[in-house]
């Protein structure tokens, strides 16, 4: 298996590592049982990610890809995050090995999670907006 | 300490020793000559490779006629199994023994041959690693042809009482196969003494090239090839020979077990000064006999953290070693050895098997004792399953 230097990067030097206390959204996807988990947490000023956070336990791509999501939507709307797809995420990182795709869906789905919250806090129904996020724990591998 | 280069997975692979090479040179210059050409290059090879098996059974107890070269481990636990099921399968036997914590090489074998009309009895280990000779004779059945049982297991370096199950299955008349690639060269090995009918070994594990191996065949055993063709290798196993190789692998099987008890007292050592460190790390565990192990072999595991971050964030300080994990196992479970000794899955995911050899020192010890602790706790401090476990949460309910 080879990972991209870019990938190997984003592992070595993870951005937005840490917690947000007092966070507008946290969402945390993935189990224990299938070896990662991802939480991120979103600081929301007039619909604008002014601050976000993560931490994950997982692979290297794992944390590639939480420490990537987090670059691509830090300073964004609302809006443009909820366009972030896993997609992008493996293209910003130069790629990633077919078995460890499923982790830039995780982290898709955790910023989705954390904005569903968001949305919850704001006491309006996240649905319409970030789709529906399944409660069940998904299979390991998604 | 300054960063080095530690290469602590001697489990997996090892460097081609200066004196391994050496012998083999010879053979990949101007000795090229096919060993079964008559010309004086041709019988020169020929020569080698006589001189290579004596140097083989020599090694195991064995006799020189019982061993037979292969491309490595995998070719010698295929034909092992495979070819004694076609040979019970025309007495009328259908069923063999091996274990949950085999290597690959077994177990899926094993499961070929249950497609086949096979049955297969998949013996468990207790949660040291070690398999139960009465588990083992309770298993045997009339229509037993074979039992399988590794002779050091390759993750948790567990050793398994192969003299006990030896002598069962040669009173109970069912050949008994090991794969011993992990113990060649670590552990004392007679295949005499210690009733083996068949043995598996490798050369990349004792610093000979990758791709050479052998499988011993005790005389009165005649099982049909697994690779048809020439009549190389008394008519076995076809494929011209790959001298340089096997020539490799008599030279590092030679090195490898002149002095196995100076070996084992020297790695040792360093062993359990890693384990005695490591277990200082909160939340670890020992996996395996901390006794009846391999004398290279440490495997922890690290709770809140996942195998793969930290072989990656190992490497980024020059050392090498692997895991359980299932990042790292190419599937979605955490090592089956591990999940068969008992431990949860997220225990299992964040393991670390370090595998000392001969070209590891003292100061290699000391900067694995050094560098693992804080890696570790980097992870955990970015990890959220540790939060939860700081929180007395049972993480394993889900």
């Amino acid at each position: 298996m080879i990972y991209s230097e870019k990938v190997m990067e984003h592992f070595a030097n993870p951005r937005n590592v840490g917690e947000i206390e007092n966070a507008d959204g946290v969402g945390e996807v993935g189990n224990a049982k299938c070896g990662d988990i991802m939480k991120m947490y979103l600081k929301i000023d007039d619909g604008i990610i002014t601050d976000v956070k993560f931490k994950t336990f997982g692979c290297g791509a794992a944390v590639a890809t939480s420490s990537m999501a987090t670059e691509l939507i830090k300073g964004k709307p609302i809006e443009d995050a909820l366009k972030l797809t896993n997609k992008a995420v493996v293209e910003a990182l130069d790629g990633l090995p077919t078995v460890k795709l499923h982790c830039s869906v995780l982290a898709e789905q955790a910023i989705k999670a954390a904005l569903a919250d968001y949305y919850t806090r704001q006491g309006v129904d996240p649905e319409p907006y970030v789709g529906k996020l399944s409660d069940e724990e998904p299979s390991c591998g998604i | 300490m300054d960063k080095r280069f530690v290469y602590a997975d001697n489990s997996a692979t090892t460097k081609i020793t200066a004196p391994v090479l050496e012998a083999m040179m010879p053979y990949l210059t101007d000795g090229y000559g096919n060993a079964s050409s008559i010309y004086s290059i041709g019988m020169d090879s020929a020569r080698a490779i006589l001189k290579a098996r004596e140097t083989v059974a020599n090694a195991i107890g064995a006799k020189t006629s019982e061993i037979y070269f292969t491309s490595g481990g995998s070719e010698a636990d295929n034909w092992a199994i495979k070819c004694a099921a076609d040979v019970a399968a025309k007495k009328g036997k259908k069923h063999l023994i091996t274990t949950v914590f085999e290597h690959h090489a077994v177990l899926h074998t094993c499961q070929y041959l249950e497609k086949h009309g096979f049955d297969v009895t998949y013996i468990p280990v207790d949660e040291m690693g070690l398999v139960h000779p009465e588990d083992v004779e309770k298993a045997i059945r009339d229509d037993t042809f074979l039992v399988s049982v590794m002779f050091a297991n390759n993750e948790i370096g567990t050793i398994q009482p192969i003299a006990e199950i030896g002598k069962i299955c040669r009173e109970k008349k069912v050949w008994f196969h090991t794969d011993a690639v992990q113990a060649v060269g670590n552990v004392p090995i007679n295949v005499s003494e210690m009733n083996i009918d068949l043995l598996s070994l490798s050369g990349h594990k004792i610093h000979a090239p990758k791709g050479i191996g052998a499988l011993y065949m005790r005389t009165g055993i005649n099982l049909p090839n697994l690779i048809h063709g020439g009549a190389q290798e008394r008519n076995k196993r076809a494929g011209t020979e790959n001298v340089a190789s096997i020539v490799g692998l008599a030279k590092a099987i030679e090195l490898a077990t002149a002095d196995i008890p100076a070996k084992q007292a020297r790695l040792s050592k360093m062993r359990d000064k890693i384990i005695a460190e490591l277990l200082k790390i909160p939340e670890s565990r020992l996996n395996g006999d901390p006794v009846k192990r391999l004398a290279g072999n440490v495997n922890i595991s690290f709770r809140g953290i996942e195998g793969e971050s930290l072989l990656l964030s190992l490497d980024l300080e020059g050392i090498c070693a692997s895991s359980g994990s299932a990042c790292t196992s190419g599937s979605l479970d955490p090592s089956h050895v591990l999940l068969a000794i008992g431990l949860p899955h997220s225990t299992a995911h964040g393991s670390l098997r370090i595998s000392l050899g001969d070209l590891n020192t003292e100061e290699d010890a000391d900067y694995i004792i050094e560098k693992v602790p804080a890696i570790v706790g980097k992870l955990r401090a970015m990890s959220p399953l540790w939060e939860r476990i700081l929180r007395d949460e049972d993480i394993d309910a889900e």
